[in-house]
């Protein structure tokens, strides 16, 4: 199995003395669906940040693709965050007063991918979440579920090694929030390696490996049939 | 990755697109500095070629020659010195005027000492092409008129008098000069390089002789030469005018004070000029103030687009094209308002319409440069956030 993502014994303590992450380990393979789970102010969020190179750690490495992130400079990270990993947010992120397409293939344009190609790609990836007929629809013309897969589309348009999605959920009803969920799986049915963070631990048992954390520690890390991971 | 220039420009004015009315608005205070900027600059330049077009028309070879006043009258030219005068070489036409120091008014009813300012001078019936005057209307003294009460007004003198026009085939109006009645055979258009005629009543010679106590005594000779000759023959003028007392004579040449008049404006001009840079410089103020307050609400958008693989360069390089999109297109806008604006005063003026093309390219290049310099500031706080907490933003 090919790893994606590790980190290995991460802590993250803020000015003050906060410790969000205590000495966090967790591996991702390619093609996993995993959830981390956790109350807030359990430090998923942080964890997220860190996974996600928006944030460093204090203490600890973080391999993506094999690359220690904690030594490269910002400009070699942000190149890193384009090229190898998608975001997906609770409030979804879109720019408001452009469409669909534009929104999406925004997540292409500092990966250095041409103008024109980076329109068809939003289209095509548009399409692959179900919105095809909304591509010239501006964010205030959709629904929230809608909103989301835009989001999504925009998170999977470059073919990330690892997609985040942080509570991607969380402001949706329980029925479009299904919808989204099932969006992800499917997603993840056709090889995409996805990491959801959530609250919801009704979200969490829907996936097939669950990681959760509290108090800025992994307290359980289960994967489907009932057997602990490492 | 290089963003290409094209997504460079598209991201800079994605923010503007996005917010319309804000955009437009800090614009507006860089158009309206660029705008003066053009105006100051091309009203001047077509009033500059206006009366560059008018000069060349009127000719610059004209002297004009009058006595130094001592005291309270001036030594008068001797009344042989217009034959001098046109017996030097190069000179090719002379006329003169004589002040005849009475006072002309619209009739024997009004009060002679509550007359019209007027000045009423005799002049020689060769007057008009010397000093390059025309006719608003009527006709000018000839040889034959110049013999009775006949006159001939200057163009303020005539509305004074309320003569505008003298119309063909009416009745010839009436003024009183002195204590005779003249009759008024046709009034001057303005007269820019004799501009004391167009407050003046002008009579034949012989009539101001016989009638009005004229001791042929010329007050102003106007002369003109070959343009090559005119420092010579300006030299030798004061001794052919007065052989006894030339100094007592003076020469001077008309169009250069219409050249001076011009000079003094560019002074004014650059005055304003001035004061139109101030004026960008507050637009410059207002552009780096939207940008800043940009900056604050699109905290969230800076945060995901560092999220989609944004570097700093990336979000700096946004928000500095974004402030030079803003005060590029106002200075477009103010470079178009104030062209539009010089061409509709020139086209009010009847002057030829010039705006130095260094001017627009000057606000053009000003407004870039002021985008730039006002954006620096906001960029460098945008890309400075640090992802989490751009994306952690209300």
């Amino acid at each position: 199995m090919t790893e994606v993502l590790a980190l290995e014994r991460v802590t993250r303590e803020y000015p003050g003395g906060v410790r969000a992450l205590d000495d966090v380990s967790l591996v991702v393979t390619r093609g996993e669906l995993l959830g981390i789970v956790g109350p807030s102010g359990s430090g998923k969020s942080t964890l997220l940040n860190i996974m996600g190179t928006l944030d460093l750690p204090s203490r600890g490495t973080v391999r993506i693709g094999g690359e220690d992130v904690t030594r490269l400079s910002d400009r070699r990270l942000s190149d890193l965050r384009g090229a190898r990993l998608g975001f997906v947010f609770q409030q979804f992120h879109l720019t408001e007063g452009t469409t669909a397409v534009e929104n999406v293939a925004t997540g292409l344009l500092y990966a250095g991918v041409p103008r024109r190609r980076r329109r068809r790609l939003a289209e095509q990836a548009l399409e692959r979440v179900g919105l095809g007929h909304r591509l010239r629809h501006l964010p205030h013309q959709l629904s929230g579920g809608e909103k989301q897969r835009v989001a999504i589309a925009r998170a999977v348009v470059n073919e990330p090694d690892l997609i985040l999605a942080d509570e991607p959920t969380g402001a949706l009803d329980t029925a479009t929030g299904d919808s989204v969920l099932n969006l992800l799986t499917g997603l993840h049915a056709d090889g995409a390696t996805i990491a959801v963070i959530t609250h919801d631990a009704d979200i969490a048992a829907r996936l097939p490996r669950r990681v959760t954390v509290r108090d800025g520690r992994i307290v359980s890390d289960h994967a489907e049939g009932g057997t602990p991971c490492a | 990755m290089r963003l290409t220039p094209v997504d460079v420009v598209l991201l800079g004015l994605h923010g503007l697109r996005t917010r319309k009315a804000r955009a437009a608005l800090s614009a507006l205070g860089i158009a309206i500095g660029i705008a003066t900027m053009v105006v100051v600059t091309g009203v001047p330049a077509s009033s500059g070629r206006a009366l560059d077009a008018r000069l060349a028309t009127l000719g610059t070879n004209l002297l004009r020659v009058h006595p130094v006043t001592v005291g309270d009258q001036p030594e008068p030219l001797p009344a042989e010195s217009i034959g001098m005068v046109r017996r030097i070489g190069p000179v090719a036409e002379v006329s003169a005027v004589a002040n005849l120091h009475t006072v002309a008014r619209r009739s024997d009813r009004v009060d002679e000492h509550d007359a019209s300012g007027l000045t009423v001078l005799a002049g020689r019936t060769d007057l008009l092409p010397a000093i390059g005057a025309r006719l608003s209307s009527g006709r000018f003294l000839t040889e034959a008129t110049a013999r009775f009460p006949v006159a001939v007004l200057g163009w303020e003198a005539g509305s004074r008098l309320g003569v505008a026009a003298v119309r063909p085939g009416e009745p010839l109006p009436q003024i009183t000069i002195g204590n005779r009645r003249f009759v008024v055979a046709g009034v001057l258009a303005p007269a820019p390089l004799a501009p004391d005629l167009d407050t003046s009543v002008v009579v034949g010679w012989e009539v101001a002789e016989r009638a009005l106590g004229f001791d042929g005594h010329p007050t102003v000779l106007y002369v003109r030469a070959a343009e090559a000759n005119l420092e010579d023959v300006r030299a030798v003028l004061p001794a052919t005018v007065n052989p006894r007392l030339p100094g007592m004579v003076d020469v001077s040449r008309p169009s250069d004070a219409l050249a001076a008049k011009r000079a003094t404006a560019t002074t004014f001009g650059s005055l304003v000029l001035g004061l139109a840079g101030v004026a960008v410089l507050v637009g410059a103020v207002g552009v780096a103030n939207t940008m800043v307050v940009s900056v604050l609400e699109r905290r969230r958008e800076i945060g995901l687009r560092r999220a989609l693989g944004a570097r700093r360069g990336h979000i700096r390089l946004q928000f500095l094209a974004e402030s030079t999109a803003l005060s590029v297109l106002g200075g477009v806008a103010g470079t178009a308002l104030g062209s539009g604006a010089v061409v509709a005063y020139a086209m009010g003026h009847s002057w030829p319409v010039s705006i130095p093309s260094w001017v627009a390219a000057a606000g053009l290049g000003g407004a870039t440069l002021v985008g730039v310099i006002a954006g620096v500031y906001p960029a460098v706080r945008a890309a400075r956030l640090p992802p989490t907490e751009a994306l952690a933003s209300p």
